[in-house]
């Protein structure tokens, strides 16, 4: 998990410098947001001069998932008090999820639960300000990242995020409806289009998850 | 440009904080609705899809589906590993390496 987010790191911080976000702010994502995915999105939204509203639309919409990690975590998180699970729930990111549920569900009512669920956030939160900082470096080390295509590695990399979900077809016919789309509603202002194909393709997904569902049982 | 980071960053660590928090501290007033839970699954093939389609097929903002344009054939490539192989770095290299190619042939 520590290694499988490196690269992610490294690719988050190299290709917010080369979008023209300050150094500061860069690192400020890693460290106050701490959400790999929006993260990347919030590069490409704000160098692309979406409007606030929009931005955080979209965070919102992106990072929803966590609320279920959140709920599916809560048994573990019940008998600890406050000074516990605001910290804890700060932490609370996809690897640290996987890792920690799937630690406390083998090991129910171990003393040392809060501590490893401690430990691994950290170890998962300052992992990634490292590699952070280490893109930081690299895309200042290398004047003009952003005219060698640098921009192109943003589109490859949420390519390569989505291809091995499209086997679903559900997810398939989100993602369909969610392109063509974006697509024709590029010109929309403030990158509204996107929230339009990212709200429509999700009712899609949802309707041919149900139709599918249906077929099955008639 | 300082002013609106500082707010935007904001309302990002709000959002995001706020969703964290949510079962983990004020679970015992909370319910979640399965059709959310449905929903979630298809919200990230939706929103990267949305920001990728654009990109590739008109990155100077009209459709350009001509040989000069470098994207197409890269994110082609870095879906197709992925979509193979599952290997997401490969996938993201072979991409870089293809559209690299394709700027210095064309």
């Amino acid at each position: 998990m520590l290694v499988g987010a490196a690269p992610f790191g490294v690719i988050f911080g190299t290709l917010a410098i080369a979008g023209g976000i300050p150094v500061w702010a860069t690192l400020a994502l890693s460290a106050v947001v701490f959400a790999g995915s929006s993260q990347f999105i919030a590069v490409s939204l704000i160098s692309g001069g979406a409007a606030l509203p929009v931005l955080w639309l979209t965070t919102f919409v992106v990072n929803l998932r966590h609320a279920l990690y959140s709920a599916t975590l809560l048994p573990y998180a019940r008998h600890l008090p406050a000074r516990w699970r605001w910290p804890l729930a700060f932490w609370l990111t996809d690897e640290t999820f996987a890792v920690v549920e799937n630690q406390l569900r083998h090991h129910v009512g171990e003393r040392n639960g809060a501590w490893y669920w401690l430990g691994s956030s950290l170890a998962m939160y300052l992992n990634w300000q490292v590699w952070t900082v280490t893109g930081v470096l690299v895309g200042q080390s290398v004047p003009g990242l952003a005219t060698l295509g640098l921009d192109f590695a943003m589109v490859a990399t949420f390519a390569a995020i989505v291809a091995p979900q499209l086997r679903d077809r559900p997810v398939l016919l989100a993602a369909l409806a969610a392109g063509g789309i974006a697509l024709l509603a590029r010109d929309l202002p403030y990158k509204l289009g996107l929230m339009l194909a990212a709200s429509l393709g999700v009712i899609a997904g949802v309707v041919a998850e149900r139709r599918i569902r249906q077929g099955r049982a008639g | 440009m300082n002013g609106d980071l500082v707010l935007a960053l904001a309302g990002m660590v709000v959002v995001t904080y706020g969703i964290r928090l949510s079962f983990l501290v004020f679970g015992h007033r909370l319910s979640f609705p399965p059709w959310l839970e449905s929903a979630l699954r298809y919200v990230p093939a939706a929103v990267l899809t949305a920001l990728i389609v654009p990109m590739a097929l008109a990155p100077q903002g009209s459709i350009d589906l001509s040989l000069g344009n470098a994207y197409l054939p890269g994110t082609v490539v870095a879906a197709g590993i992925a979509f193979i192989t599952r290997h997401t770095l490969g996938a993201i290299l072979g991409g870089f390496v293809v559209y690299g190619l394709w700027r210095w042939l064309i």
